[in-house]
């Protein structure tokens, strides 16, 4: 960064030595070809200038077997290049099972992010080195996308769906993060900084004044005062399924198809309740649209899937049989 | 074929199109193509000096990070009624409506296009849709950056979106129109002996063209419709909260939108085939390839489109198919680069002033296509989606490519447009600073893609400085490269040395008539013998075909020439 003409940020990810790699890859590369190209152009152009004002050139038409070369070759480096992308991808976007989670909402033009004990940040996230991190990302508004370069890696934040994000800091340090995807006014100023610590450090600073609810908790509050509670009894004998261990289990629908309860299917369940009616049970359940905020559908979301501990009723979970159990 | 190139003091012909009546209505009711190519000339012009000037405040801004010139909410308006105004008004009207129109009932030997007052309804209708369009630009501005993503354009901005949108929804039909037209014109109107292969590749890249404006433009316009109901009547379909999907749009948009850059491209590399044979004085190598080529493109161009969204949480495996199919619309750019090159082999090269611009949008298209691998490859997209690097890469395309092809064209075929050469050795230096100031202007947006600068940010952190103010220098070369064409080229359609009927001299139809040419175009419907660019078949061009070298027997018959 002392460079007067600095190029690639800090490598501070697990995926940055492998997205610097592939790029490397794709510049040599391509490189190679943009060099070849114009020095047969400057050397075509210098050999075969005109010599005398009637000239013309050669009578040729072309050239099948170069024709097939110069398709096939690029073809298979395209390919190659392709698949080294898309390993790289599908690595980032199914994240691993040991991940600490942290929510992230944005909004214009701030950052609000919680960590698992409840303590919030706004425009900081503090995360530990060597630890895969999985951000819960929603919006409140318009689209934003969080960015940090020096990580790599950068995701959509829509409003209307959970986007989710992994990565493992490999590296302390403050890190700027970005909003990336223009969203009005001051996106350009709608960023932050991650810092990544030790994990004692870490846990020091977790634990460091909070005045804050932890997500659970809070859950659990809204989970009564909404009253979720009336219908979702625990031991299913409720009007509405027991959510003891559905969260990760496949869960049986009405129409005889299963569906995962992640993250998303709960948020939809909230707020489009009709929209995949459990095996078993009525479509009574009213909408929460508008009367909770992505906060507090966050905070539903993490109680809910606390409740894995809990034994799973014996009757009418609408889980489905052949995954029932725990995450 | 009386008049050699070389003859002295060349006349103007007595009767042309310019001259053939007077006064603003027979320019405002005419439906003579070349004249409504030239109004459209002057139409797409007035909107590149205005995307320019949003340009130029643009990079002014950002010399220094916190940027003095503008708020946030008039930076943001300034990058986004420069792309709209570039993108919908000059870049993809350029090429097809003012070359296309101009060229391609004179290089089919037609006497018009097939509908010659549906040509005129649609310069009408882009002129509507212009000035609801300025009209959003004067009254509010627009802050949602030309691609109008929503949520953030239908609930969240303060700005005249509705109009624009309304401006961009009517512009499109003139561009089906066009379309339709070029369709109907090349499969109906050719010559006598004008038969699919030896049709110059500036019809061929028209025609594919020419499939993509039909079969796109209607989902743009049904996007922007859908858009402006839920803006002005609350209709939910993109948003969240009534159970509509924001990234839906996205997909709509892009459905049209990716394809959109070859309607901008194909017609440039179209323009690109004719300069290179013309000033090498050889066929093009590979025709059949190059023409397969720009069909290619119009068809694999219209599944690629979600790899703009590649980071928008859409499905993983979808992201891998569209990747894939985006590496493989990179294989016909590259046959038909690797074309080019090697009809320079052998030939007889020259260096005037619309071969320059072909080596520039060689270098630079070079540039643009392959910095499309590093966008493509999902691995490095999920670093340098959305930053400086996209924005660098797609100037490349459609400033270096789109932009230099238009140019190059302009100076090629202005002696048969106007009847007159503009300053050759001016042409040449502008020719000079316009590649010099591109690359200054947007290589350095490269440097910033890859330290992480995101786009459409009015300030940024200091680290940032150092190229962004090799990049606003570079846009004042670039500004003062584009003035000087503007300048001259009017100097010269005036007061310029007559030119003659075929001053470079070139193979195609076009240059077998006077310049500039008669309103019906031919005095005679010319017969064709010849396959595009054969110059050795060719007698009537007046060139020394070495003895031996052409194809035996096959010689042009001199009927259709005056």
């Amino acid at each position: 960064m002392q460079s007067p003409l600095p190029t690639f940020p800090e490598q501070a990810s697990n995926f940055a030595g492998s997205v610097d790699m592939l790029f490397s890859f794709i510049l040599m590369t391509t490189l190679f070809f943009a060099v070849l190209v114009t020095v047969v152009i400057i050397f075509a152009a210098f050999k075969f200038r005109r010599q005398s004002e009637k000239e013309v050139g050669d009578d040729v038409h072309g050239n099948n077997l170069l024709e097939v070369g110069w398709t096939l070759i690029p073809t298979i480096i395209a390919i190659g290049m392709f698949a080294w992308g898309a390993a790289i991808y599908v690595n980032y976007r199914i994240a691993p099972k040991d991940t600490l989670d942290i929510y992230l909402i944005g909004k214009q033009w701030m950052w609000k992010l919680q960590q698992p004990n409840g303590r919030k940040e706004i425009n900081e996230l503090h995360v530990p080195v060597n630890r895969n991190i999985k951000l819960i990302m929603g919006s409140e508004d318009v689209i934003h996308d969080f960015y940090v370069p020096a990580f790599r890696v950068k995701m959509d934040v829509v409003p209307g769906r959970y986007n989710t994000m992994w990565f493992r800091p490999t590296k302390t340090g403050k890190y700027h993060f970005f909003c990336s995807q223009y969203c009005g006014t001051n996106h350009a100023v709608m960023g932050g900084w991650v810092t990544v610590m030790e994990p004692a450090e870490y846990a020091a600073w977790l634990s460091g004044e909070t005045g804050d609810v932890n997500p659970v908790s809070a859950g659990e509050r809204l989970f009564t005062q909404l009253a979720c509670v009336t219908c979702h009894l625990s031991n299913g004998t409720g009007r509405a399924p027991s959510l003891n261990g559905v969260f990760g289990a496949n869960v049986l629908l009405a129409d005889g198809s299963t569906v995962v309860a992640d993250e998303a299917y709960i948020r939809e369940s909230i707020l489009q309740p009709k929209a995949k009616i459990v095996a078993g049970y009525q479509p009574i359940m009213p909408t929460f649209q508008g009367l909770v905020t992505e906060e507090q559908i966050l905070s539903l979301t993490a109680y809910i899937k606390s409740l894995q501990s809990q034994p799973v009723p014996p009757k009418g979970a609408g889980i489905a049989p052949s995954s029932a159990g725990k995450k | 074929m009386r008049t050699q190139p070389t003859a002295p003091a060349l006349q103007l012909p007595e009767k042309h199109y310019l001259n053939a009546t007077y006064g603003i209505r027979s320019w405002l009711l005419t439906t003579d193509h070349k004249r409504i190519a030239l109004l459209y000339l002057a139409s797409v012009t007035f909107f590149f000096f205005i995307g320019g000037f949003f340009a130029m405040m643009i990079r002014l801004h950002l010399l220094t990070p916190n940027g003095y010139l503008l708020t946030p909410d008039q930076y943001n308006r300034m990058f986004t009624m420069h792309g709209v105004a570039m993108v919908f008004f000059f870049l993809i009207p350029s090429i097809p409506a003012v070359m296309g129109n101009f060229l391609i009932p004179l290089m089919i030997g037609a006497k018009d296009l097939a509908f010659p007052k549906i040509n005129l309804i649609s310069w009408y209708i882009y002129v509507i849709g212009g000035l609801f369009t300025l009209w959003s630009m004067i009254n509010g501005g627009l802050d949602t950056g030309w691609t109008f993503y929503t949520p953030f354009s239908t609930l969240y901005s303060n700005s005249a979106v509705a109009p624009a949108v309304v401006g961009v929804f009517i512009t499109g039909f003139s561009s089906i129109l066009t379309g339709l037209n070029f369709l109907v014109t090349v499969h109906t109107m050719r010559a006598p002996g004008m038969t699919w292969f030896r049709l110059p590749l500036f019809v061929w890249a028209h025609y594919a063209t020419s499939i993509v404006m039909i079969l796109g433009t209607p989902v743009i316009a049904i996007t922007l419709g859908l858009a402006a109901m839920e803006r002005v009547f609350g209709l939910g379909f993109f948003n969240p909260a009534m159970g509509g999907d924001p990234i839906l749009f996205q997909h709509l948009f892009w459905f049209y939108s990716h394809p959109a850059v070859y309607i901008m491209i194909l017609p440039a590399m179209g323009v690109i085939s004719e300069l290179i044979p013309t000033f090498a004085r050889k066929r093009l190598f590979g025709y059949h390839f190059v023409a397969a080529a720009s069909l290619a493109i119009a068809v694999i161009g219209f599944l690629v489109w979600t790899h703009h969204m590649f980071v928008t949480g859409q499905s993983t495996y979808a992201a891998v198919a569209f990747s894939f199919l985006t590496f493989i619309v990179a294989i016909p750019s590259a046959i038909k680069t690797f074309n080019w090159t090697a009809t320079l082999f052998g030939g007889s090269i020259s260096f005037d002033t619309p071969m320059l611009y072909a080596f520039g949008f060689l270098g630079l298209f070079l540039i643009g296509g392959l910095t499309g691998l590093f966008l493509g490859a999902l691995g490095v997209d999920i670093n340098i989606h959305d930053t400086y690097f996209v924005v660098a890469h797609f100037h490349y395309i459609m400033v270096g490519g789109a932009v230099m092809g238009y140019l190059g064209g302009l100076h090629f075929w202005w002696p048969k447009i106007t009847g007159r050469m503009y300053p050759e050795w001016l042409a040449r230096i502008a020719a000079f600073i316009l590649f010099i100031g591109f690359n200054f202007t947007f290589f350095p947006q490269f440097i910033l893609g890859i330290m992480g600068m995101p786009r459409r940010y009015h300030t940024y952190p200091p680290e940032f400085q150092i190229y962004n103010v090799m990049s606003t220098a570079g846009a004042s070369i670039l500004a003062v490269g584009y003035l000087l064409p503007m300048v001259y080229l009017t100097w010269a359609a005036f007061f310029g040395k007559v030119a003659g009927e075929n001053p470079w001299p070139a193979t195609g139809l076009e240059w077998k008539t006077q310049s500039p040419p008669l309103t019906e175009n031919f005095e005679v419907t010319p017969v064709v013998t010849w396959e595009a660019y054969d110059f050795h078949n060719r007698p009537d061009l007046g060139l020394d075909v070495p003895s031996g070298k052409g194809s035996p027997g096959v010689v042009a018959p001199a009927h259709g020439d005056d």
